[in-house]
This record gives C-alpha cells, sequence and structure tokens, in this order.
C-alpha cells in the first residue's frame, strides 16, 4: 500500500493497516480484500466508489462491527476494532455506530418515531426521537408506520435513527440505491446536512458515480484493495446530483 | 423429473426438520386412529368369535330350585333357540400357600361331558370324569396365580363338608373374561377362582339332584328378548327366580363393553384433535415458505405456468409431508395395535386373539391426515397465487400496522419498544395469534385428560373406602339366614364387630325405565359401610320408602319426593309403589337401600340378612380364617383391603401407562407448535432482527422480541388449556359411565400446575433451539436482501 494514501491533517476516526478478508466456500476461496491499508479523517463525508465485488461492501461490514478481518488490524478512534469480541462489537455499534441500510430496514409495527425510540432507549446520550426526526423533516410524520410512509421518508427515518443516538460514525450502504432521483436527493440532503451540523464522519457506499461530488473524500475500490483516494477541493450540493 | 419436482424435494431438504415436526404430530393422529380401532375391532371379533364358539348365552337367570324338567318348559318359549341348566354357587376355599379363604364359584358339569353353552375352553389337561368326587377344572388365571399344576390339590368346603379337589386342567371361560368376584371390583385370581364340578356330585352336596339353580338361554333370530325375558321370569318364579337379565347386563361382558366404549372414544376423540393441529402447522410453515417464494411464484407466473400448476405444486409439498406422517402413524399404528391388543387379551382371559386390520380404517386415517395437510396448504397457497406476476415479483411491501382500539391499550401502557413490538405484532395477526395460543392450550388439555385420571382415583378410593365402606371384611352367607346369626357371626374370634345387611334381587321401574339391581336392607347407624351423601352421613331412616345411589335415580330419572315401583324377584306377587326418601353419593354400582324393618314389613316376613360387614382385629385374622374355612353356612369372604389393594394396582398400572403415553403426546404437541412458531416467526422476521442486531441491540434483547411474544402466548394458553383439559375430562367422566362404576370428575391443583409446568417447559425448550438460531444469525446478508 502507498503511504500517501494515509496522509492527512486531521485525527483519523479509522485506520486500517494490511486488513484482509476471505471467504472460504467449498469450493473456491474469495478474496475479498487484500490488504487494505488507509486513514479515514474524522468528521469528513467519505465516498466509497466501486463495482460489484470490489470489497467495498466488506471494508464497511469490518468498520461497522459486522464483520471480522482474516488478517491486519483496524482502530476506531485509537481503539482495536480487530481485536473486540463479538459482545464489545455490539457494544461498539450500539455506542459509536449509526447504520443507514439501502432496504431502510425499519421495523414495520413501529411508527417513525417508536423506530428512532428503539435506539433512542438504548443509548447514551441521544437526543429525542422528535429531534432526530425534526433533523431530517419528517416532524409532521411522526406517528406514522413506514407502511404509510414514500420510500424517501422511510429512508429518512433510517437516518433519524442512525444520528439519534448522536454516533461518531454513520455507515451507509448504497443508501440511495433503491430511491428514485429526487428522493434520492433529499435523502443526501439530509446526510450532508448531518454530517455539517453535528460533524459525523459518514461513509457512504454507492454505484453512482455523481455521488462522489459532493464528498470531502472518495476512495476508489477495485479488487479488494484501495486504487485511489481523491480529495475534493470543491464539494457540489446534492440538490445539484443527478442520476 | 420435471425441474418444479426437483425443486420440492430440495425445499423438503432445506425445511425437514420443520417438515418432520409436522409430519410427527400428523403421525401421531395416524397412529390414535390406526392403533385404537385396530386394537378395539380386534378385542370387539376375539370376543365375538369367543362368544360365538363357545356358545355365551343371550339370557341368563337364577332360581333357587327348579326342576330340570322345567328346561323342555323354558326351550318351549318362543324365540330360545338353546337352554342350558347347570348349578351355580359359591364355596370358600382353602389354599394351601394363602392364609386368608379364597372363594370359588362352582360350576355344574353335565355328565354327558361339556356343557351346551358357556362352553369352557380347555386350556390343558381335561374335564373331571362323571362321578368323580374330587376332580374339579378351574379357570386359567386362578391356577396361574397360585402356580397350580395339574394333579394339585386344595381345599373346598361345600355346603359345609370339607373336601380337597385335584385339578384336572384349566380353562377358559366366555362368561369369566373379566373374572370378578362378589362384592369386588377388580379381577383378584387368587382369591377368587372358576371351579367346574361334575353335576351329580354337585347336586348330591347342594341338594339339588334333578334340579338346577342357574339357566343360560340362546335366542332364536328375531327373537324379541324382553318377551323371553318376562316368559322366563314367569316360569321360574315360583322356583325362587330372582329375575332373569340379558347379556350385556352380565358382569363380565359389561366391563368389557365399557373398555371397548373407552377404546372408541379414544379412536375418535383423540386423532381429530391432531389432525387440526397438524393442519394448523401445515399452514404455518408453507404459508411462511410461499411468502418467502414471491417473487419466485411471480416468476414462474411471467413464465406462464398456471396458477393451477403452481398451486399444485405447493400442495404436493404439503402431501408430501401429509404422506410421510401418514407412513410413520400406519407403521406405529399397526405395532401398537398388535401390542396393544395383545395386552388387552391376556388381561381379560381370552384363549386366543383375532387379530383383525379394517383396510377402511388405513383409508380413513390417511385420507384425514393428507386432507388436514392439504387443507393447511390451501389457504397459503391462495393468499399468493392469486397475485398478478408484476406485483408478486415486486417486494412486498411492508406490512401495514395501524392504529385501533388495542394499540390505545397498548400505548396507554407505555411499553419500550421491543415489547411494543410485540404486541404490534400480537395485534397485527390475532387470528396467528390465537391459533398458536389454541395449539398450545391443547397441549395443556390433552395433559390434564391423562393426569386427572390419579385424581379421580384418589377421590373414589376415598370416598369407596374411606367414607362408604369401612369395613374390614364382607362375609357372604351362603343363602339368606335369620338375622340372629349376626350375633354368631359377631362372636367369632377375631371379629370385634359385625353388621347384617338384607340383599334382595329387585326391578325398579320409573315409566318405561327400569333396572335390575339388589335393594339392600339397613339398620340406621350402621357403621361399617354407610349410605351417605355430601350432607349426610347416613341417609337410612326408618321412613317407609328408599334411598337410591345418585346415579341410579339419573338412570331411572327420579329425584327425591319421586314414587318408583319396586319389583321384589325373589318374592311371588311382591310389587310396591315406594317414595324415594334420598340420594346416595357412590361410586362403585347402583345401590337401592331401605330400612331393614320396613323391608320387612312390606315384604310381610322376618327380618334376614344375606351377608354381614365385619370388623376384624389384625391379631387374630387366621383363627378367623380357619374358622371361615370350615363355617358350612358361608359362601365367602372378600377382604377389602385387598380389594382396595388390587384396585390400586390396576389403576397405577394403568394410569401410569396413560400418563407417560399422553405426556409425551403433549410436549410433543407443544414443541410442535411452539418450535415451529418460532422458527416461522423468525424468518419473517429475520431481517428486522439482524438489523436491530447491527443496531446495537445484544443477542438476548432481539430473542426477547421473538421469544417474549411466544411466552406471552404460552402463557395466556395455560389457563386457556387447563379450562379445556377440565371440559375434556368431564367429557371423559360422562365416557366412562357405566352401571358398574363411575370416575369421579376431579383435578387437583397438582395435576393444573402438572401440565403447566410441563407446557411451559415445551415452551422453554422450543425457544431455546430458536435462540441458538438467533445467535448464529448472518447480519451481513440481512444488510443486502431484500426479503
Amino acid at each position: 500500500m502507498n503511504a500517501d494514501h494515509s496522509a492527512t491533517d486531521r485525527d483519523p476516526v479509522y485506520r486500517m493497516q494490511d486488513l484482509t478478508k476471505t471467504y472460504r466456500t467449498e469450493a473456491v476461496e474469495v478474496h475479498a480484500l487484500r490488504g487494505v491499508t488507509a486513514e479515514l479523517p474524522a468528521g469528513e463525508f467519505v465516498v466509497l466508489l466501486g463495482a460489484s465485488g470490489s470489497g467495498k461492501s466488506t471494508l464497511l461490514n469490518i468498520l461497522g462491527g459486522l464483520d471480522t478481518a482474516t488478517s491486519g488490524k483496524a482502530w476506531f478512534n485509537g481503539r482495536e476494532l480487530t481485536a473486540k469480541t463479538e459482545r464489545e462489537l455490539t457494544r461498539y455499534r450500539r455506542d459509536h455506530v449509526g447504520f443507514v441500510f439501502q432496504f431502510y430496514n425499519l421495523v414495520p409495527s413501529l411508527t417513525a418515531r417508536e423506530n428512532v425510540a428503539l435506539v433512542t432507549e438504548i443509548a447514551a446520550n441521544p437526543m429525542t426521537p422528535e429531534e432526530a426526526l425534526e433533523r431530517v423533516s419528517l416532524d409532521h410524520r411522526m406517528d406514522h408506520f413506514p407502511a404509510e410512509l414514500s420510500g424517501g421518508e422511510q429512508q429518512r427515518v433510517a437516518i433519524a435513527r442512525a444520528i439519534a443516538k448522536r454516533p461518531e460514525v454513520l455507515l451507509c450502504d448504497e443508501p440511495t440505491g433503491a430511491l428514485d432521483s429526487k428522493t434520492g436527493v433529499q435523502v443526501l440532503q439530509a446526510l450532508d446536512m448531518i454530517n455539517k451540523e453535528l460533524g459525523t464522519s459518514t461513509l457512504v457506499i454507492t454505484h453512482n458515480a455523481g455521488i462522489q461530488a459532493m464528498a470531502h473524500r472518495v476512495v476508489f475500490l477495485a479488487d479488494g484493495n484501495i486504487s485511489e483516494i481523491r480529495e475534493n477541493t470543491e464539494r457540489v450540493d446534492p440538490s445539484k446530483i443527478e442520476w | 423429473m420435471r425441474v418444479l419436482d426437483l425443486k420440492l424435494l430440495r425445499d423438503l431438504r432445506r425445511l425437514w426438520t420443520q417438515s418432520l415436526a409436522i409430519s410427527a404430530v400428523l403421525a401421531v393422529g395416524v397412529m390414535i386412529m390406526v392403533m385404537s380401532n385396530g386394537a378395539e375391532r380386534s378385542l370387539r371379533e376375539t370376543r365375538d368369535t369367543f362368544y360365538e364358539r363357545n356358545r355365551f348365552g343371550d339370557i341368563f337367570a337364577s332360581a333357587s330350585r327348579a326342576p330340570d324338567a322345567l328346561a323342555t318348559d323354558i326351550l318351549a318359549i318362543d324365540g330360545v333357540a338353546r337352554v342350558d341348566t347347570r348349578i351355580s354357587t359359591f364355596a370358600i376355599l382353602d389354599i394351601a400357600d394363602m392364609t386368608q379363604p379364597a372363594m370359588g364359584q362352582v360350576l355344574s358339569l353335565p355328565s354327558s361331558g361339556l356343557p351346551a353353552m358357556n362352553i369352557p375352553t380347555i386350556t390343558r389337561g381335561r374335564i373331571p370324569e362323571p362321578g368323580q368326587r374330587d376332580e374339579v377344572l378351574v379357570n386359567q388365571n386362578f391356577a396361574q396365580a397360585h402356580g397350580f399344576s395339574i394333579g394339585d390339590q386344595f381345599g373346598v368346603t361345600l355346603n359345609g363338608q370339607k373336601r380337597m379337589l385335584t385339578i384336572t386342567g384349566t380353562a377358559l371361560s366366555p362368561e369369566f373374561i373379566y373374572t370378578i368376584g362378589p362384592n369386588s371390583i377388580m379381577p383378584d385370581d387368587r382369591r377368587f377362582g372358576i371351579l367346574w364340578m361334575d353335576e351329580d356330585v354337585l347336586g348330591a352336596a347342594f341338594n339339588l339332584t334333578g334340579a338346577f339353580n342357574d339357566v343360560s338361554v340362546q335366542l332364536g333370530r328375531n327373537a324379541d328378548p324382553d318377551a323371553v325375558t318376562d316368559a322366563l321370569d314367569n316360569l321360574l318364579k315360583p322356583y325362587g327366580g330372582t329375575g332373569a337379565f340379558p347379556r350385556k347386563d352380565q358382569i363380565s361382558n359389561a366391563f368389557l363393553d365399557g373398555e371397548l366404549k373407552q377404546l372408541r372414544v379414544m379412536a375418535e376423540v383423540v386423532p381429530p384433535v391432531f389432525l387440526v393441529i397438524s393442519a394448523f402447522l401445515v399452514n404455518m410453515v408453507l404459508g411462511r415458505l410461499i411468502a418467502l417464494e414471491r417473487e419466485q411464484i411471480g416468476l414462474l407466473k411471467a413464465l406462464g405456468y398456471q396458477r393451477t400448476e403452481i398451486s399444485w405444486h405447493y400442495i404436493k409439498l404439503a402431501l408430501v409431508i401429509g404422506c410421510v406422517g401418514v407412513g410413520l402413524g400406519w407403521t406405529f399404528g399397526m405395532l401398537a395395535s398388535r401390542g396393544m391388543a395383545q395386552l388387552y387379551a391376556e388381561f381379560f382371559h381370552f384363549p386366543y386373539l383375532v387379530f383383525v386390520q379394517y383396510p377402511s380404517i388405513y383409508a380413513i386415517s390417511a385420507g384425514a391426515g393428507l386432507m388436514a395437510a392439504a387443507l393447511g396448504a390451501v389457504g397459503a397457497v391462495r393468499r399468493v397465487v392469486g397475485l398478478s406476476p408484476a406485483v408478486a415479483m415486486a417486494p412486498p411491501a411492508p406490512t401495514r400496522f395501524r392504529r385501533g382500539v388495542l394499540d390505545r391499550l397498548i400505548l396507554w401502557l407505555k411499553p419500550r419498544q421491543p415489547t411494543m413490538m410485540i404486541l404490534r405484532s400480537i395485534g397485527r395477526w390475532p387470528f396467528r395469534a390465537a391459533l398458536t395460543t389454541f395449539g398450545i392450550a391443547t397441549s395443556a388439555s390433552v395433559m390434564i385428560a391423562a393426569l386427572f385420571m390419579f385424581d379421580a382415583m384418589d377421590e373414589l378410593l376415598d370416598v369407596s373406602f374411606v367414607q362408604i365402606n369401612r369395613q374390614d371384611a364382607v362375609l357372604q352367607f351362603a343363602e339368606a339366614r335369620s338375622d340372629r346369626v349376626v350375633q354368631d357371626v359377631a362372636h367369632l374370634p377375631g371379629v370385634m364387630a359385625a353388621e347384617g345387611v338384607w340383599s334382595i334381587p329387585a326391578r325398579l321401574t320409573h315409566g318405561h325405565l327400569s333396572r335390575r339391581i339388589g335393594v339392600e336392607g339397613r339398620r340406621p347407624g350402621d357403621t361399617l359401610s354407610r349410605v351417605i351423601d355430601t350432607d349426610s352421613l347416613d341417609l337410612v331412616r326408618p321412613e317407609h320408602g328408599i334411598v337410591l345411589a345418585r346415579r341410579l335415580a339419573d338412570h331411572l330419572d327420579v329425584g327425591v319426593g319421586d314414587a318408583i315401583e319396586v319389583e321384589f324377584l325373589t318374592i311371588p306377587d311382591s310389587r310396591h309403589k315406594l317414595i324415594v326418601t334420598g340420594l346416595a353419593g357412590q361410586y362403585f354400582g347402583l345401590g337401592a337401600y331401605m330400612e331393614v324393618t320396613t323391608l320387612a314389613r312390606l315384604l310381610d316376613r322376618p327380618v334376614q340378612v344375606t351377608h354381614a360387614n365385619l370388623l376384624i382385629d389384625p391379631a387374630r385374622e387366621e383363627a378367623l380364617f380357619n374358622a371361615i374355612k370350615g363355617a358350612p353356612a358361608v359362601a365367602g369372604l372378600t377382604l377389602l383391603a385387598q380389594v382396595r389393594q388390587s384396585f390400586t394396582d390396576t389403576i397405577a398400572q394403568n394410569a401410569g401407562m396413560t400418563t407417560t403415553i399422553n405426556s409425551f403426546l403433549a410436549a410433543l404437541i407443544a414443541i410442535g407448535v411452539v418450535y415451529n412458531s418460532a422458527r416461522i416467526q423468525l424468518s419473517e422476521r429475520a431481517r428486522e432482527l439482524a438489523s436491530l442486531r447491527i443496531l446495537g441491540f445484544t443477542r438476548g434483547e432481539v430473542s426477547y422480541i421473538l421469544l417474549g411474544e411466544l411466552f406471552l402466548l404460552t402463557l395466556a394458553a395455560i389457563p386457556l388449556g387447563l379450562l379445556i383439559g377440565r371440559l375434556l375430562a368431564g367429557a371423559m367422566v360422562a365416557s366412562f359411565d357405566s352401571d358398574l362404576y363411575a370416575i369421579p370428575l376431579v383435578v387437583s391443583r397438582g395435576t393444573y400446575m402438572w401440565a403447566a409446568g410441563v407446557v411451559a417447559a415445551a415452551s422453554v425448550v422450543s425457544a431455546l433451539i430458536v435462540r441458538r438460531r438467533i445467535d448464529r444469525m448472518d447480519l451481513i446478508a440481512v444488510m443486502k436482501t431484500r426479503e
């Protein structure tokens, strides 16, 4: 790995050292990550770009404490993630990470407010569900069930749920993947706003190259490795992004 | 093989645990159907064959001394096809291996050899030679109980004369399939035996030469049994006839009938419960499977598969599960029915077993089993197959939850969100929750139905042997004696108290209802055997009336204050209208009681006694036994402690087995229902639960959401199950009710607790199995998969 990929002037929120991940099935070995080394600075909006199978989801899963690396190390705010037990990883997710999924993953039996409350009830220093929903401009639809919300609205509830615990990082896997461009933009605006106002480090996986324009930093993955990290000198407002 | 069938096999392989759980529940239903039916039919067939080959009588009657010539008159009665007269009496037996006297029913064998009716089947040896005074044929079970072989001897007191008899052979008789002695409630082969002896020997001993005191009649085709009974009664009345009775009142036959009835109840009531539950399980599992295959179904439709083809594909899956269940049920059912029939054949002393298997029951059980599976599938299939391909291929919209009355209630409770999810889930699928609850409840009720028998037996023993029959022994006189004999009995060694009872055969009639029973004359204040009720310990009062056992009153449809007609069968022209003055609680027999002096006045003769209740000093028991063995007037002695013991033993043995089987079945239902519910919930909510895990919920917290719902339903199911169990117990008690005995409906707290415990434990076990799956959930896959 090139040393210049990790060059940064801020403290890194994530640091990775020779991370590899190999999936073994009966017949084949898949090398999802082949020794990733990098640092991601805190407070940035980072977009991970890459083709299918490039390893971006695997990397996000390891950073989010959902998966473990085959070898190598990863640190979150200086603490080694790769040394944590399953129980400690649950704790880590509970206290520090907010997740946004492609398919929202809301609990259908709970209203928007209650879906957010699900997290605030177990978090240490959460905002109120109402405040979180206000931040994604859904304060008027708080008592609706997921089935009564549009796709974009459901994804914004998911974002509210993710940020309500005031996480240090927000990990988003294809957050706009299931949305059309108009509602997708609303979701991106919400993510951008959270990053600006709360300073939450945000990692977004996407297939959509257009989104890279709004990021502080774009990480390109190919074949299980980082092929390039590009810093945007000028960021485009989400409302100008189209696909 | 078509591709769809290949898919079917792969689906089955994937779902094999759940499929097997359903098949097992289904198999139990089929098994019980085949087993009970096979056992019942085999037993019925065996009995009928035995009855026919050995010419078991249709009508029976006794008299005190009727001339042999009367047989010709009896045969002349219209409808009578065959008559057999004989001498039948009771005798005290003195057997070397026991100090207590045993009792024998002695029957005469004609000099020509075997009797024309009620023919004993010789199992070993031969019948006594004509004129051989000291030879005897005994029933096989009596011989076995004492380890007798041919040539062994035992003593008997025949009309005061003691003699030693030599066993020439053993036999089984259609009259004594259930061999029960007088004053007893259970067979006791050590203390009660059947003795066949030469007619001339008995005639001489009992002064019955050229006479008989017992007659059996076989009816011809189209005979009117009632007319024959009346004619027989008329003929025998001058000779001390005690009233003819039909085969159904013959004691061995009546017990056997009761047993067959119970088997039939089991064959008819239990299997439907299991079939319904398996239909429900098939519906649950298949419903889930199909919901998961929504897109594939859409695809199949888009490719041009017909709705019927797709439906048939899934129904076939249910049918395969059904076939496995039916196959298992058949196999175990066939084995069990043979085993059970054999067990019964031994218990009831049949000389052989006619094991029949009706193809129809296999067809019916298979039909019912497959129908249950298919019906379970149809509902599930219909929900999805109707969708248009485009809709089916799109992911399902999130389940609609709405605010209803229930929801306001839930909100008012302000639960935490995981609890909210549990409550909303129940509220969203109330029917499914209700079915799950019902399924679990069924398992609790099966448990109660099995266990309450112990409580019932405790109650029965307490009432019968502590409250009612407090005597140590019943002394049976050979014939009715003056009541002065009670004084003599009281002076026998070891007797601490003696109370006489006068029992007279009578026919009680109310409207068109009538019963032939023995009316007992009792003295008020007798304490050894009491006529009691819940609020009275002595119902026999010096009144001009009759006290009836409550069940007898029910049979006659009378209550206190009603008049019934009582015809004393041994006394010519003795019909009386009597007022029912009390109802007695008792579980054995159908008793009727009168104050003895009132009875004597009514019959215009001095007070007599037919048997005496005794209180015995255990220290001097042996002296008493020796005295009785030589007493001419005594026909038998029944020791109540032994009756009680053999009753308890038999019950403990039978009930113990039933309880083990039913507990197993109950647990099987509970696990089948809870495990399947949990598995389905898990697959339906895997994404939801995995999302929560990703959000930082611990395994315990996530398990709570899934299993909390099941525990809540189990909690609701238990009281419901206990209630259903109680109703089931009531139905069983009603079905067991016969003239011979009734079972009290008593369910103790311990039984309720045990049933609740087994169900709760089964729930916990199922939950733990599913919990392991929650722990191993793949969190990453969940983020990517849509459904």
